[in-house]
C-alpha cells in the first residue's frame, strides 16, 4: 500500500468513526420504477459495496451479456423467494457517510404492497417514493404516500426516476412534483422534496448531475444526509413500558428492584412523580440506573433501569407514566389496523393483543369501515377483513390497558393482533382513527423547488 | 464523496435531542462509553431486544463461540441486566477444530463472569454415528445437527445469536425474532412482519425463535463499539506471527484437523483472523493491525466482507448461506 493510500485510509477511518446520527428510511415504488437500481446505485456510489460483492455482480452482469454492471443485482432477492414465487416483506441495507449512518428498509413494490410498505415505513424517519418520469404520479405513488401519512412519517422524498428518458425536461419534472406535493399537502405530510434522477446513470443520486443544470436542489444522498431529524418524542411526560424486573437478590444488593425498559416518549429524571398503569399507584423516580452508572436523565429511545421510591410490585406489562397527561386505562377503544397475514379477520374474532409490553386477550367487536386508500375515505366494511386491508375497528380487551393515540414512529399507541394458536401476527394497529388524524395544510411554494 | 460538515444536531452527545444545553451526559461514566449517537441508538435497541427475550421466553440461551459478534452479544446482555446475573445460559457447538486460543478465551470469560456454559461436541455426534465426517474434513456444516439436537434436548425456546444483516446478502431479510420449526428450519412464508418495537415471540410447542440483537449493526459498528467499550477479544483477531499454509487461496493453520497435505508448505506469516470458526475453513489475512483502531482502518481499506474473504464454506455457492439457514444452522 502506498503512502498516499495510507493517508486516505486514516482520513476515511476518522471520518467514518466520527460522532453521527442514525437515519432510518424506507424506499417504495411500483414495479419497473427502477427502485432496485436506485438502491444499488446509492450503495455503490456511497462506496458501501464491498469489493467481493461487486466482483460477483460484475461476473453475473458479464454472464448476462451486459457491458456495465447491473447494480440492481446488489439487491437481488433470495432464491427461496424466486422458487416459491413470493416476496418477503422488507430487506434491510446499511451504509454510512461521514455525515450519517443509514438503515434502509427496502420494500418490494408489487404484491402485498400495503403490508410491505407499512412494515418498512413503521419506524422510518423518511420514505423515498419512486416514480417513472414517463408515467408520473400513478395510483401506486398516491398509495405509498397515503400509507406513509397514516403512519405519521414526517418526511417524503419523491424521486422522479428515468428523467433521461424524457430528455431531462424541466416541465415534465415540475408537473409531477407539483401534482405530488398537492396530494401530500392533502395528506398533511409536513415536508416533501422532489428530485429528478436517473438511477441508471447516477444523475442526482449521490452526486448532483451536470446534465440537469436547471435543478439546483440536493441529490438524494445529500437530502438524506441533511434532512432535519429534530425529534418531538423527547418532549413531554415520560412513557416507560416495563419489560423486565431486575432483582439481583445478592448479598450486596438484597433489596435492589429495578424496572428495565426503554423510554418510548418524553424524558425522565430522578425526583419525577410517576403513576403506574393500569393499577394507578403513584411513586417517585428514585434513580435511573445503567451498566455505565447512574444517570440524571433519560430520553425517548434510551434503554435504562428505573428505580422507584415505593414498593409497588410492578411487573412486565405495566406502564410507568408521567402524571401530567397519564392515559386512563380502558377495555374498549378504536384502532386503525392493517391485515398482515393471509387469514381473514371477522367481527367477533378473538385473539391476543400486544400493546407496549403487555399481552391480553382481545375481541374485534366491530369493523366500522374499510379505508379506500385511493379516495382516503371509509367504505362499508366487508364481512371479513383480508390481507392488506386497512380498517377502522373497535377492540375490547380482557384487561384494562392504558392506550393512547398513536404517535409517529409507533413507540406510543401501536399494537399487534396475534393468533393465539401459533403466534402468527394477524394485524398491526394504531390506536385511534388515523384517517381522521390527517390534517391537510396549504401547499408550500418551497416544497416543489 | 465530499466530506459534509455535520450539523449541530448531529454532534450532540445524545441521539434524540434537538438542544444540547441539558446536562444529560455530564455524569462521568465509570468507563469508556460508545460516544457516537448512532452507536448509542444501536446499543439501546440491542438491550431492548435482549430484555424482550428475558420477558417473553422461559429457556433462552446465547450461542457463544467467542467470536467477536457473540462476545458483543454477551457484553450487551450483561449490560441489559446489570446489576443482576445474566438470565441466559451459553451454548457453544464445538467442531473439535476450534482455535485453542479461542477456547481458552471462552473458558476464561465463563469462569470470570460466573456464567453457565454448555458445550455440544461435534465429535460426539461423529463417534456415535449420527454424523459422518466430510471428505474435505470441514466441520462447519456439521454444526447444524448438534445445535438442533441440543436445542430440542434442552427445550431452549429462544436462541440468541450474533448474526448481522449486513454480513451476507441472504441475511438482508432476516427478522430480529426469526421463527424456526422443530427441525430448526426457516420457512420464509412463516416469518412475521416486524413493526415498530413490537417483537412477537409466540411459538407453538417444539418450535423456537432465533433472536438477533445485532441485526442492524454493520461490521464497522461492531469494531467501533468494541473500541469505545474497550471489550477484550481472543488475541487471534489481532496481528501476530503464525505458521500457516496456503489452500484454496486462504492461509490456514496446520493441525490435526487435516493439514497440510501433499505439496502444501508451511510458512511463517504476520496475520490475523477476521472470524474465528473452524480451523479447516477459516483463513487468516496478512495484516499488521495490532489494535482495534488499526483493524478499523484495515477494514475500510480492504472493503472485503468477512465471510466472502475468509470462510471457505460460503464460497461453495451464492446461495450457500441461505441453504444452511434453512437447514437450521443460523
Amino acid at each position: 500500500m502506498s503512502t498516499a493510500q495510507s493517508i486516505d485510509v486514516h482520513e476515511l477511518a476518522a471520518e467514518l468513526t466520527t460522532s453521527r446520527r442514525l437515519l432510518r428510511f424506507a424506499t417504495a415504488g411500483s414495479v419497473d420504477d427502477g427502485k432496485s437500481t436506485l438502491v444499488g446505485r446509492l450503495l455503490h456510489d456511497s462506496k458501501s459495496v464491498l469489493s467481493d460483492t461487486l466482483d460477483a455482480v460484475q461476473r453475473t452482469s458479464r454472464a448476462r451479456g451486459l457491458d456495465t454492471p447491473d447494480l440492481s443485482l446488489l439487491v437481488d432477492g433470495l432464491r427461496a423467494e424466486r422458487e416459491q414465487g413470493i416476496t418477503i416483506d422488507v430487506a434491510y441495507r446499511y451504509f454510512a457517510t461521514p455525515a450519517r449512518t443509514f438503515i434502509l428498509a427496502d420494500t418490494p413494490g408489487h404484491v402485498q404492497y400495503t403490508r410491505n410498505t407499512v412494515t418498512g415505513a413503521s419506524t422510518a424517519d423518511l420514505v423515498v417514493i419512486l416514480t417513472d418520469a414517463r408515467t408520473g404520479v400513478v395510483n401506486q405513488t398516491r398509495r405509498h404516500a397515503a400509507v406513509a401519512a397514516l403512519l405519521g412519517v414526517p418526511h417524503l422524498l419523491l424521486a422522479v426516476n428515468k428523467i433521461d428518458l424524457v430528455d431531462y425536461d424541466r416541465r415534465v419534472f415540475e408537473a409531477i412534483a407539483a401534482e405530488f406535493s398537492a396530494y401530500a399537502a392533502e395528506l398533511g405530510i409536513p415536508e416533501v422534496t422532489a428530485i429528478p434522477i436517473s438511477a441508471l446513470h447516477g444523475d442526482n443520486v449521490v452526486t448532483r448531475s451536470g446534465r440537469i443544470e436547471w435543478y439546483t436542489g440536493p441529490s438524494v444522498l445529500e437530502h438524506l444526509e441533511n434532512v432535519d431529524l429534530a425529534d418531538q418524542s423527547t418532549t413531554g411526560a415520560v412513557r416507560f413500558p416495563v419489560q423486565y424486573v431486575i432483582r439481583p437478590r445478592s448479598d450486596e444488593l438484597p433489596d435492589y428492584r429495578g424496572y428495565a425498559g426503554r423510554v418510548t416518549a418524553g424524558t425522565v429524571r430522578p425526583g419525577d412523580e410517576v403513576v403506574v398503569l393500569p393499577s394507578g399507584g403513584r411513586s417517585v423516580v428514585a434513580g435511573i440506573d445503567t451498566a455505565d452508572g447512574p444517570r440524571d436523565l433519560a430520553r425517548a429511545g434510551e434503554s435504562v433501569t428505573l428505580l422507584l421510591a415505593d414498593d409497588l410490585d410492578l411487573s412486565r406489562g405495566d406502564l410507568i407514566s408521567g402524571v401530567a397527561d397519564a392515559p386512563g386505562p380502558v377495555t374498549e377503544f378504536g384502532a386503525t389496523i392493517t391485515l398482515l397475514a393471509d387469514r381473514p379477520l371477522r367481527r367477533g374474532a378473538r385473539a391476543l393483543l400486544r400493546y407496549g409490553t403487555s399481552t391480553t386477550r382481545v375481541m374485534v367487536t366491530s369493523i366500522e369501515g374499510l379505508l379506500d386508500i385511493d379516495s382516503l375515505s371509509y367504505v362499508p366494511a366487508p364481512e371479513a377483513l383480508a390481507l392488506n386491508d386497512i380498517a377502522k375497528v373497535t377492540l375490547r380487551t380482557a384487561d384494562p390497558l392504558p392506550v393512547e393515540d398513536y404517535r409517529a414512529g409507533g413507540a406510543v399507541g401501536s399494537l399487534l393482533i396475534i393468533e393465539p394458536s401459533d403466534g402468527t401476527t394477524l394485524a398491526a394497529g394504531m390506536v385511534g382513527d388515523r384517517r381522521a388524524a390527517l390534517h391537510p395544510h396549504p401547499i408550500s411554494k418551497e416544497a416543489t423547488a | 464523496m465530499t466530506l459534509t460538515d455535520t450539523t449541530p444536531t448531529d454532534t450532540t452527545p445524545t441521539d434524540t435531542t434537538p438542544t444540547s444545553t441539558t446536562p444529560t451526559d455530564t455524569v462521568a461514566p465509570a468507563k469508556a462509553r460508545a460516544t457516537s449517537p448512532h452507536l448509542r441508538t444501536l446499543e439501546s435497541e440491542a438491550i431492548h431486544i435482549l430484555r424482550e427475550v428475558a420477558g417473553q421466553f422461559d429457556r433462552p440461551v446465547i450461542l457463544f463461540s467467542a467470536g467477536k459478534d457473540s462476545v458483543l452479544v454477551l457484553h450487551l446482555a450483561r449490560k441489559a441486566f446489570h446489576p443482576a446475573p445474566l438470565p441466559f445460559s451459553l451454548l457453544h457447538v464445538d467442531t473439535g477444530h476450534n482455535f485453542p486460543e479461542v477456547l481458552a478465551y471462552r473458558d476464561r470469560v465463563v469462569a470470570e463472569g460466573g456464567l453457565r456454559l454448555q458445550v455440544a461436541h461435534v465429535q460426539d455426534w461423529i463417534d456415535d454415528g449420527r454424523l459422518t465426517e466430510r471428505p474435505d474434513g470441514t466441520r462447519n456444516p456439521l454444526q447444524t445437527v448438534p445445535l438442533v439436537d441440543t436445542i430440542a434436548a434442552e427445550r431452549f425456546d429462544a436462541v440468541i445469536g450474533g448474526a448481522r444483516r449486513d454480513e451476507e446478502r441472504s441475511r438482508a431479510k432476516e427478522r430480529i425474532f426469526s421463527l424456526r420449526d422443530s427441525f430448526g428450519g426457516w420457512d420464509p412464508r412463516r416469518q412475521r412482519p416486524e413493526l415498530w418495537g413490537l417483537y412477537n415471540g409466540r411459538h407453538a410447542p417444539g418450535e423456537h425463535v432465533r433472536v438477533f440483537p445485532l441485526s442492524n449493526w454493520t461490521e464497522l459498528d461492531v469494531w467501533n463499539y468494541i473500541e469505545a467499550e474497550n471489550i477484550a477479544l481472543p488475541e487471534i483477531y489481532y496481528s501476530h506471527q503464525r505458521e500457516v499454509f496456503l489452500r484454496n487461496g486462504m492461509w490456514l493453520t496446520p493441525g490435526d484437523w487435516g493439514g497440510p497435505t501433499g505439496r502444501e508448505v508451511i510458512v511463517r506469516r504476520t496475520v490475523r483472523y477476521r472470524t474465528v470458526g473452524d480451523m479447516s475453513c477459516t483463513g487468516a489475512v496478512e495484516s499488521s493491525a495490532t489494535d482495534v483502531r488499526a483493524v478499523i482502518e484495515e477494514i475500510i481499506a480492504t472493503r472485503i466482507t468477512e465471510r466472502g474473504a475468509t470462510r471457505a464454506d460460503d464460497q461453495l455457492g451464492e446461495a450457500a448461506m441461505e441453504d444452511r439457514k434453512r437447514e437450521g444452522y443460523f
